[in-house]
């Protein structure tokens, strides 16, 4: 049933031009940081790296930058994707017909959430491409390539469930994109808030990207990778319980 | 409660904070029924739709659904339900194929049976032709129909359809009255509408709901007969006065309509017609019309719609009910 869901959820995603018009523009820019990355490897840091006694590799210089930026990206991108998810429901009142159906509400959700990250692995394989390509010309550490790969998953999936939560809450498209873009705003500045330690609690723990940084290093950590599915989840079922709440006595 | 008892509604409530939208209403739906559920403006029609098909929940009361309780287990429960709300659910981005098949599946029907629902459905209400279109470059009277195929697709015990013929023109009206009329004969169908020719032509029995109460619960036959014939509006030659006119027949009021118009008012159907006339011919008045006049569902509505008093017949409501119930 979920995924009966989700299928929907892609298609009518890809039946607007908004999705296909975004992948492209991002696809556009990583290009453009990609090439000038690359060049300034070749022309600047690789006749240096002599000097270095951990030389670092085009991954780290070219590959691993792109998806700093994507992640970037994502603050403007992902409420565009996300938006219309439950307020055109709302809006257009279809929504009463998953409700009438012999489906709960959990389900409802997850469907959902299923079909967006089938959304986002599907902009990461095209975002892949570009990295890859550097196969002709180059060795890859795919070790690094993978973790900060699945970093950037776990962090637009996060992205996802903060926007499908604020799509719950209003009917207009264009609140939910506006409200979900100051929200993850909010939780990117929050990653200059750090503390004076680092076993300190500070707002920065609380930062999106505070916790994308191992990922980009190579490093899984489970505290990172908890943070994520937490983070998700709580939004999910706030979402839930909003779209139970429509229902139910006040 | 027998097998054929498709919905069973008892004490339903409910509550918008200090609003009371459907206070204490109970009624039941038999197979192979039609059921208008009329009202004015606000009275709680959507609000008592939206509660049997699970999109609202009850302040208190208990909704079984072909035996479940909708409260209880709704997912088994809703699988007896077809419903069409105010607006049609659509997506606009879809085609009507790919708009079925996704309603089909979502309402459980099985893989191998699809395609067969979805061209029944189709067909029974005339999309076989608009199969490829998008739905959002259809009229609004596709729409509407694409709407209840959706409601139907999973041949659902129950069919609830709210304001069905908004915005069709007159001859798909009476297609979708046909098939209202042909649904009824398999399955239990609850309709809500202003239009209440829509009900005559349509229904068995007729609700009307006022300020969230049900006021008035008969059958179709059963109020037709009760308000046929008791009206005569006779035409005259002459001026003639209103005793004479009294003693005509065993009337129970006259009216004076013009000089030479008059309007009979009867306690019991007129049987007297025949009665009337000769006495009229035979006096000499010069008859010149006489025309028995119903009094419609419209009055019956307004009637009891725009009473202060709650009407006689809603008493008879409520004992028809508490007998359903009972």
């Amino acid at each position: 049933m979920i995924f009966i869901l989700a299928a929907r959820e892609i298609r009518s995603a890809f039946l607007s031009p908004v999705a296909w018009v975004m992948i492209g523009v991002i696809q556009i820019i990583l290009g453009f940081t990609t090439a000038f990355n690359l060049q300034n490897y070749i022309e600047v840091i690789q006749p240096q790296q002599h000097l270095l006694t951990i030389p670092y590799g085009v991954t780290d210089m070219v590959v691993i930058p792109q998806y700093g930026l994507l992640a970037v990206m994502m603050i403007f991108a992902m409420p565009l994707i996300t938006m219309r998810v439950f307020s055109d429901e709302r809006r257009n009142k279809t929504l009463t017909l998953l409700v009438s159906a012999p489906i709960s509400m959990t389900e409802i959700v997850l469907g959902k959430y299923v079909g967006l990250l089938f959304i986002i692995v599907a902009m990461l394989l095209v975002y892949a491409i570009m990295p890859l390509s550097l196969l002709f010309i180059s060795k890859l550490d795919f070790g690094l390539l993978a973790s900060s790969m699945l970093g950037i998953f776990l962090f637009m999936a996060t992205c996802a469930a903060i926007g499908l939560f604020i799509s719950s809450l209003t009917e207009n498209p264009i609140i939910a994109a506006i409200l979900t873009f100051f929200s993850l705003l909010l939780l990117w500045i929050f990653s200059i808030a750090k503390g004076d330690s680092p076993d300190d609690f500070s707002l920065a723990d609380l930062s999106l990207f505070q916790h994308l940084e191992a990922f980009q290093r190579g490093i899984f950590s489970s505290n990172d990778f908890i943070y994520y599915i937490l983070f998700s989840l709580a939004f999910l079922i706030l979402a839930i319980r909003r779209l139970d709440n429509d229902r139910l006595q006040h | 409660m027998t097998q054929d008892t498709l919905i069973q509604v008892q004490h339903l409530s409910r509550h918008y904070g200090p609003n009371v939208a459907v206070n204490n209403i109970q009624f039941e739906l038999k197979r192979g029924e039609v059921v208008g559920f009329l009202g004015p403006n606000g009275a709680g029609k959507s609000t008592s739709m939206q509660m049997l098909t699970g999109n609202l929940a009850p302040t208190t009361g208990s909704i079984h659904i072909c035996g479940i309780d909708l409260l209880d287990k709704p997912r088994q429960a809703k699988t007896n339900i077809g419903y069409l709300p105010e607006q049609p659910p659509i997506y606009k981005e879809l085609t009507v194929d790919e708009y079925l098949k996704f309603c089909a599946r979502i309402h459980g029907v099985e893989k191998n049976r699809l395609t067969t629902a979805i061209d029944s459905s189709k067909q029974r209400c005339g999309l076989t032709e608009v199969g490829q279109r998008l739905i959002g470059n259809l009229s609004k009277g596709y729409q509407q129909r694409v709407g209840i195929a959706q409601a139907i697709i999973h041949s659902p015990a129950i069919i609830v359809l709210d304001e069905p013929t908004v915005g069709l023109d007159p001859i798909q009206i009476r297609e979708i009255r046909s098939l209202i009329r042909e649904l009824g004969q398999e399955h239990g169908v609850i309709l809500s509408t202003h239009i209440l020719p829509e009900v005559q032509m349509t229904c068995d029995r007729v609700q009307i709901i006022r300020s969230g109460e049900l006021v008035f619960q008969d059958t179709m036959e059963a109020l037709e007969h009760q308000f046929t014939g008791s009206c005569l509006v006779i035409g005259l030659g002459k001026e003639v006065s209103e005793d004479k006119i009294r003693a005509l027949a065993n009337v129970d009021s006259v009216e004076r309509i013009t000089s030479k118009r008059w309007r009979l008012v009867f306690d019991e159907g007129c049987e007297q017609v025949q009665d009337i006339a000769e006495k009229i011919i035979t006096n000499g008045w010069g008859l010149t019309e006489l025309t028995p006049e119903q009094k419609t569902l419209e009055q019956i509505f307004v009637d009891i719609t725009t009473s202060e008093e709650v009407q006689p017949n809603s008493h008879d409501a409520n004992d028809h009910s508490t007998e359903a119930i009972s």
